[in-house]
């Protein structure tokens, strides 16, 4: 099964869970509730673009730009939110997504249509839509006290102790668990990564899928990107830079296959969590905040190679197992 | 037998419990061209790839130079003397021929340790023209015809001494022009006590070039030679064999009316002018070469490729099919020849490839149906005899005739009224092959129309009303089949030179 979780996911979260207890040995603070529901914050946004970005790598591509789209569109409402702010917040919502599925079409349209290779079509449109955040800001920021409260205190207002970050990333994890794993068109997503060829042969539209999926990853990014800047209080020309390749991270520890045709939403969850406690915990037990890049990295590294040797020992058993049964 | 220069006894191999040698005999001496004969699935390429290292086997002596060795890679079995030059040539199209022939043997400077491109350049030269090739050592590999790439590979065979060199079905991509010339290299190889085998589906070519040969059938040895002393007959009597008759199931199935009629479908460079009937309920096999053409003339057909002119009806109305969604509609099916790479999602499970060709009957207002996924799963699972531990299962982790089971359930899932197989039991066991051939029978006897393009002859004959034989993109011969037998079809799917 492709799309909902299974041993590796569980194996997975088992590792997390040790990880955990490590840590907790040497801070045990770290197993407080608040730190708990910080880390969750922190990896909100993360594990929105991350499934983002999951449902394009399933597809054979990959989406470089999500940073810079990100940064765009977080630019662009607080830069509307400065100079408009009787504008309602529900309507600045509305426009991330949108100027977030305009970007994602983009790359989709590029891919699809002028087939550009994705790791081209998104370097491509990484310093486009990085370039015209510069543009728009003339360099300039847009910081806490341009914006509206509402703008401001919107990812941070709770509900039974609860964010509205958190419940929008768990409204996403929902969604698209339901739509990858329940749904037609999700199952031509995996259709179309995992074979093409056969694909193209039942009928499916190769086309209509890449530019689905790069453009429903746009839209997430773009909420992603009103949820950044009012959450840091600030948009910045430099925002997210280097973002897309901690959702590609999260992407690869959480199990889902470069080449394209597997992963899981619950994978990636669990990857993005991981990569949260990862960022968490080393400031928490005092690594140099020189080493700190450089550990994370190791680490990321080291749960990628422990899953792909326990991936190979899966299916070695499996094969002897076959041999056998023949 | 002093100048044996390989004798390989009693060779045995199986794949995942399949058998594909079954104590194999053969034996080589210097200056010898041997052909290596058999059909598809005979057991050369497994045989070839033994002695090449890729394999090895589970029971069987190699005796190479008069010593008992074992192959374990194909570094030892190069180093040992043995050249492979495979169907389609594997070399690097960005780099020069010189750096193409001494890939992985690089000469190193004595003094220095850096590499002697000019010594390189040198011997490469040396080695063209003992070749009589006029081919530049610094010509990039890309620039070259598909006959000279083979020539260079032949060159890359000499400056690694080889003793044997194995040419695996290497005019398949050629014209006659350049076989004439490759028969002058193989000539030439003769003359310098090299040892040739060679491998081709093409009879008048092994009666050319060959001095000896050996037979395979079904993993078996049959029988050996001198080429001299056979005919093309009696060859084709061994490739063949068997009494295959009742081992068909051969159910008369009533012939209904014209399906589809493809009327002088042309596609510039591939196939031209062809014509044909398919009527509701009937077998049509389509037998040729390797490269004939046919597998065009089906992805043609069901709107994969588009073609230059021609005209298809369906039902007796004209119809413009422009990819496979529309020729789906329209009741067609393709079952692709390779199933790893246009058949099935391997890493999809059974239940999610059969169903993936009926997604929107399965699906209600975009929600995928999963009870009626694995109630359809189930009804042709089982009907095609699908083995698995459960329709959960990878494909990717099942066997080669239960992957194509699954291609096959996937497709009638479909319920096509025109169903095209391309090799349906290419690479498959036996015992799987039986259950397709009935499945095919007993589609046919529900009126289902079918075109069976296969490259066994026992199959075509075996399974087929009529058969339409390919040769070089275009139609030869039509036969009825209480006219057709194995040397007619043969002759005809070779072409003009033996009729």
């Amino acid at each position: 099964m492709l799309v909902l979780p299974q041993k590796r996911e569980f194996n997975f979260f088992i590792f997390i869970i040790l990880i955990i207890f490590i840590i907790s040995l040497r801070t045990p603070s770290f197993l407080d509730l608040n730190n708990f529901m910080d880390i969750l914050n922190d990896t909100a946004i993360l594990t929105m673009v991350a499934i983002g970005q999951l449902m394009i790598i399933v597809t054979g591509g990959i989406d470089l730009s999500v940073d810079a789209s990100l940064a765009l569109t977080g630019m662009s409402v607080a830069l509307l939110n400065q100079h408009y702010p009787e504008i309602p917040l529900f309507i600045i919502i509305l426009i991330s997504i949108t100027i977030g599925l305009l970007l994602g079409s983009i790359n989709g349209l590029l891919v699809s249509q002028a087939k550009i290779p994705p790791v081209i079509t998104t370097l491509g449109t990484m310093s486009i839509y990085r370039g015209l955040v510069f543009v728009i800001c003339k360099g300039t920021w847009v910081s806490a006290h341009e914006m509206t409260e509402a703008f401001r205190e919107f990812p941070r207002r709770s509900f039974l102790g609860i964010s509205n970050l958190i419940f929008i990333a768990l409204l996403i994890i929902v969604l698209f668990l339901i739509f990858l794993s329940l749904t037609k068109t999700g199952r031509e997503i995996y259709g179309v990564g995992g074979n093409k060829t056969a694909a193209q042969y039942v009928g499916i539209n190769l086309n209509k899928i890449n530019y689905l999926a790069y453009t429903l990853c746009g839209g997430i990014t773009g909420l992603a990107g009103f949820l950044w800047v009012a959450r840091y209080a600030a948009a910045q020309s430099e925002t997210a830079i280097g973002f897309n390749f901690q959702t590609i991270a999260a992407c690869v520890v959480g199990g889902v296959s470069i080449t394209g045709g597997s992963g899981t939403v619950i994978g990636v969850v669990l990857g993005a969590f991981f990569i949260g406690i990862v960022y968490d915990s080393l400031t928490m037990i005092n690594v140099s905040p020189f080493w700190q890049m450089a550990i994370q990295g190791f680490i990321i590294l080291f749960a990628i190679i422990i899953n792909t040797i326990m991936d190979k020992r899966n299916q070695q058993l499996l094969l002897r197992k076959r041999s056998f049964n023949e | 037998m002093n100048n044996c220069i390989l004798e390989m006894k009693g060779i045995r191999k199986y794949f995942y419990g399949v058998k594909a040698l079954e104590g194999v005999d053969f034996k080589i001496k210097t200056g010898e061209v041997h052909a290596l004969i058999g059909e598809n699935g005979a057991g050369k390429s497994t045989l070839v790839k033994i002695l090449a290292g890729v394999y090895q086997p589970n029971a069987g002596t190699i005796i190479f130079n008069h010593k008992s060795v074992q192959f374990l890679s194909p570094q030892i079995s190069q180093q040992a003397g043995i050249s492979a030059i495979h169907q389609e040539a594997t070399m690097f199209p960005e780099l020069s021929v010189t750096e193409n022939i001494f890939i992985g043997h690089h000469i190193r400077n004595k003094s220095n340790g850096l590499l002697s491109w000019k010594e390189m350049k040198d011997k490469t030269q040396a080695l063209l023209n003992r070749l009589e090739l006029d081919i530049h050592p610094d010509t990039k590999v890309k620039n070259l015809s598909v006959a000279q790439r083979h020539m260079v590979e032949v060159a890359k065979a000499l400056s690694l001494n080889a003793k044997i060199v194995i040419m695996d079905e290497p005019t398949s991509a050629l014209t006659i022009k350049e076989v004439e010339y490759l028969y002058k290299i193989i000539r030439k190889l003769k003359s310098e006590n090299k040892a040739v085998i060679f491998i081709s589906h093409k009879f008048e070519e092994i009666f050319e070039i060959a001095d000896y040969f050996t037979v395979l059938r079904d993993g078996k040895y049959i029988g050996e030679g001198k080429m001299a002393e056979v005919t093309m007959d009696e060859i084709i009597q061994m490739v063949i064999g068997r009494n295959l008759e009742h081992r068909y199931p051969q159910i008369e199935a009533e012939q209904g009316n014209t399906i589809l009629k493809v009327k002088n479908l042309t596609r510039i460079g591939f196939f031209k002018d062809i014509s044909f009937e398919l009527h509701q309920g009937e077998i049509l096999g389509f037998f040729g070469l390797v490269g004939a053409g046919r597998t065009e003339v089906m992805q043609t057909i069901f709107g994969i490729e588009a073609l230059t002119s021609g005209e298809v009806f369906i039902n007796g109305k004209k119809v413009n099919i422009a990819n496979p969604a529309e020729a789906m509609n329209y009741g067609l099916a393709y079952i692709p020849e390779d199933r790893q790479l246009q058949g099935t999602i391997l890493k999809m499970n059974i239940k999610e490839n059969v169903t993936l060709s009926i997604i929107n009957k399965i699906s209600r207002h975009f929600f995928l149906d999963k009870e009626k996924e694995l109630k359809i799963t189930e009804q042709y699972g089982k009907q095609i005899e699908i083995k698995a531990s459960s329709w959960q299962q990878l494909v990717e982790d099942l066997s080669g005739g239960n992957q194509q089971k699954v291609v096959l359930a996937k497709w009638i899932a479909t319920k096509p009224r025109i169903l095209i197989m391309d090799e349906p039991t290419k690479g498959i066991d036996v015992a799987t092959k039986a259950t397709v051939h009935n499945i095919i029978s007993e589609l046919a006897k529900q009126g289902i129309a079918i075109i069976l393009v296969s490259s066994e002859l026992p199959e075509i004959l075996g399974m087929s009303n009529n058969i339409i034989v390919m040769h070089e993109g275009a139609i030869t011969t039509k036969f009825t089949r209480d006219k057709a037998n194995s040397e007619n079809i043969i002759k005809a799917a070779i072409g003009s030179i033996l009729s």
